[in-house]
């Protein structure tokens, strides 16, 4: 196998990945990342914006499903914007992750036997309200099993249906607080002007 | 940031006299805390256009007129080029102003062509008041939005309080790292507001890391792979001028004997005539260059970004050759050409701390192989090009004149086109950033804007802008400029009444099917005539070196507008899409 066909079909394959980013929390910054993929027109198959366990840090949770080169490339770009203060790119199996689903169904499916009652428990699901008219039902879980609830329920009628976007966690030992301790200790805001030299020595 | 930037920046210390920020607050508006700002930031010429949003600003700028100087441009791409053509001669950070809506909307095209050719810029504009954002009012845009993708970084001021802070920043983003234009949009409430003026230098971003610095293992390996190499070859970049690496990029080529070849933007940052020098590359760049790409061992690519009119086809570009890429963009690095060694990194230091780790080492009959292309492409291209027998006056000639005539030492501004080509080929640079050029962007009506900041940038360099007859006529009136603040650039419009380079391509690509080429020209002296401008024009072989001659001994502005061959073609060309082997020599 030559290695032009190798890095051909390396880079024709499509995954499924993960783009976490840790960012300062400032208006306009999801532009910022958003116009990113438009600019190659990748679509983004999920998006998560939430709060970190840091003050004023927020963490995006992006999914795509796209080349490994192209998800770098995205990666790297995402990483060079100001605000940014990480950008780290995972496969499937190198995070943990879930999504949620809501359910609206009519109260009336529930009325006759124990079918529904029986699905809402076969999923891990559960009932989040019950209104004269509708019931709410409730699932976590990657994407397949929220989808696969939705299929089963759909027999009987769905009035809604709503899945978050995926949020993720490495499975790295990394804490935030302290990379962001490494970042603002890092030499790298300032050049080396004269005594470059001896700054390679010690590093 | 460079020595050239170290040494001027080295002014800040006489700032506190100019403020007294050191000592009292003072309580300003908003508009008179960014004049004072931009005064800390050692900020001495400002190009820039009036209106509705932006005029508290404006009148702030009135009571200092003589600490700042304003210059009033034609265009607002006008304030934005010369901000560019200022920075890129001082290695400061240009600056220019202009008003809310269409005023912004005109600055984009600069701003793009900084961002892709990674020039210091920070533009500020005026905005309608906050309370009018999002509802359509007179003269709003969404400057933010539409100048997200083209700018470093960019940021919208509604609060007076924010200016010192947001210049601060503003000015830290745009001149570290891979430098780059900043836009701040103030809102008019904010100019007008008042507060307590203290001004702190950005010194450190959290979330911003300019200069990577851990690369020892990289640069061991590298020095490793050019110690072994037995046709090592080295590209080199703007990046090598934007460090002020030089002296390192000799160093390191005659050490250990490396040919030299330089991208358009990297042009002026090896001298022409060294015996390592190769030539310059690219698409319309030299032969041996180009072909020696696909023939070399290891590629030591310093600076620069392997743009597509540098690399062709990328599928047969150096495949052969383990690459060493030393460059300060993160994301430029395995973007085009996979690295055998990255090396995130300011080019001067990663030179410095290579050039002691690299064996002295001979590679004549290497470098010889270059010359051997050059016998070539000097009988088959150069020779009929300075030496025509033509009619008409060829563009070739008349830059290796120049260039002959001021001993490669002017700051030469092109416009894009074929003259832009052939003034990177048959100019002699011999001063570090002498060529000022739109690279990435190739934007037509560069040349003559960008001329008059570089003037006022250097003020005692020759500046001399060359353009086609097209390139001229779309940014024509900035000669109200140069004429109301006699800034002397030489002006050379190369005229063949055609846009060159397209009509090359259509000869060459389309089977001559000129299609909305040929233009019908103004009388171009009487328009300088018409601003005030001393002018003269020259069709005539014969006449060539006596109307430069005026032209260059001239004291102020002059405009010389010279007839050239209406179908001549830049050879070598290597075709759109193509492999560099592929390089045509006719």
């Amino acid at each position: 196998m030559s290695d032009i066909y190798q890095d051909s079909h390396e880079s024709t394959l499509r995954k499924r990945y993960t783009i976490s980013v840790l960012s300062e929390d400032r208006p306009g910054l999801l532009n910022r990342v958003t116009i990113i993929f438009s600019r190659i027109k990748l679509n983004i198959e999920s998006i998560n914006v939430s709060t970190s366990e840091v003050p004023g840090v927020s963490r995006y949770t992006l999914v795509v499903n796209t080349t490994k080169d192209h998800a770098e490339k995205v990666t790297k770009q995402i990483r060079k914007l100001v605000e940014v203060l990480g950008a780290f790119l995972y496969e499937e199996d190198e995070i943990y992750y879930q999504e949620i689903a809501l359910y609206k169904v009519p109260t009336k499916i529930f009325l006759h036997g124990n079918k529904i009652e029986n699905l809402v428990r076969a999923n891990n699901a559960r009932i989040l309200v019950i209104e004269e008219d509708y019931i709410v039902i409730e699932k976590t879980g990657h994407k397949h099993e929220t989808q696969q609830l939705f299929n089963l329920l759909n027999e009987y009628g769905v009035l809604e249906f709503v899945r978050s976007g995926r949020v993720a966690i490495s499975k790295s030992k990394r804490q935030t607080q302290k990379y962001l301790d490494e970042l603002e200790n890092s030499e790298t805001h300032i050049l080396n002007s004269s005594n470059g030299q001896d700054k390679y020595g010690k590093n | 940031m460079c020595n050239r930037l170290k040494v001027k920046t080295m002014s800040t210390l006489e700032k506190t006299s100019k403020t007294e920020s050191k000592h009292k607050l003072l309580r300003v508006s908003g508009s008179e805390a960014v004049i004072l700002s931009l005064l800390e930031e050692n900020v001495d010429t400002i190009f820039g256009y009036p209106g509705g949003a932006i005029m508290p600003i404006y009148d702030a700028l009135y009571h200092y007129q003589n600490q700042i100087n304003h210059v009033l441009v034609r265009h607002e791409q006008g304030a934005v080029h010369a901000a560019q053509g200022y920075a890129r001669v001082s290695g400061k950070v240009g600056v220019c102003f202009a008003t809310s809506g269409p005023g912004a909307t005109n600055l984009m095209t600069g701003i793009a062509d900084a961002n892709i050719d990674s020039t210091p810029l920070v533009c500020i504009t005026g905005q309608v008041p906050s309370h009018l954002l999002g509802t359509d009012a007179f003269q709003e845009t969404d400057v933010l939005g539409i100048t997200m993708p083209v700018t470093k970084w960019n940021f919208q001021v509604t609060k007076a309080e924010e200016i010192p802070e947001a210049i601060a920043k503003a000015f830290y983003i745009a001149k570290t790292g891979r430098p780059g234009p900043v836009l701040l949009d103030i809102t008019k409430n904010a100019q007008f507001d008042e507060i307590d003026f203290k001004y702190t230098p950005c010194e450190k971003i959290r979330s911003y890391h300019p200069y990577p610095s851990n690369n020892s293992a990289q640069i061991e390996k590298a020095a490793e792979i050019i110690n072994n190499a037995k046709k090592p070859y080295i590209l080199a970049g703007h990046g090598v001028l934007i460090s002020c690496a030089e002296k390192e990029l000799l160093e390191l080529s005659e050490k250990a004997d490396i040919p030299v070849a330089l991208t358009l933007l990297g042009l002026s940052c090896f001298p022409p005539e060294h015996k390592n020098y190769v030539g310059y590359l690219g698409m319309h760049g030299n032969y041996g260059p180009n072909i020696k790409t696909n023939e070399c061992d290891v590629l030591i690519a310093i600076g620069m970004r392997f743009d597509d009119r540098v690399t062709g086809d990328l599928s047969k570009y150096a495949r052969q050759a383990k690459v060493i890429h030393i460059e300060i963009d993160p994301s430029e690095i395995n973007k085009n050409v996979i690295a055998t060694v990255g090396i995130n990194a300011d080019a001067r230091q990663t030179l410095e701390a290579l050039i002691p780790l690299i064996k002295k080492n001979s590679h004549t009959k290497w470098i010889n192989e270059f010359k051997e292309c050059d016998k070539i492409e000097y009988e088959k291209v150069i020779k009929d090009q300075i030496k025509p027998s033509t009619d008409k006056i060829l563009m070739a000639e008349v830059i290796k004149k120049i260039s002959d005539k001021t001993k490669g030492e002017s700051v030469i501004v092109t416009d894009v086109g074929q003259h832009q080509m052939i003034a990177a080929r048959y100019y002699q640079f011999r001063k570090p950033n002498h060529l000022l050029t739109s690279g990435g962007l190739g934007t037509m009506g560069f040349a003559l804007p960008c001329s008059m900041g570089a003037q006022l940038g250097a003020k005692d360099q020759q500046v001399i802008a060359i353009a086609g007859d097209g390139g001229f006529q779309m940014t024509l009136q900035e000669l109200g400029t140069i004429s109301q603040y006699k800034i002397p650039v030489k002006i050379i419009v190369l005229n063949n009444h055609f846009l060159g380079m397209v009509r090359q391509w259509q000869q060459l690509f389309f089977d001559r099917r000129y299609s909305f080429t040929e233009m019908t020209n103004p009388d171009f002296p009487k328009i300088a005539e018409g601003f005030g401008i001393d002018n003269a024009k020259v069709a005539e072989r014969n006449e060539l070196d006596s109307a430069l001659d005026k032209m260059l001994s001239s004291d102020g502005p002059y405009l010389l507008e010279i007839e050239v061959e209406k179908e001549d073609n830049v050879f070598p060309m290597v075709p759109s899409g193509e492999s560099v082997t592929n390089i045509r020599l006719d």
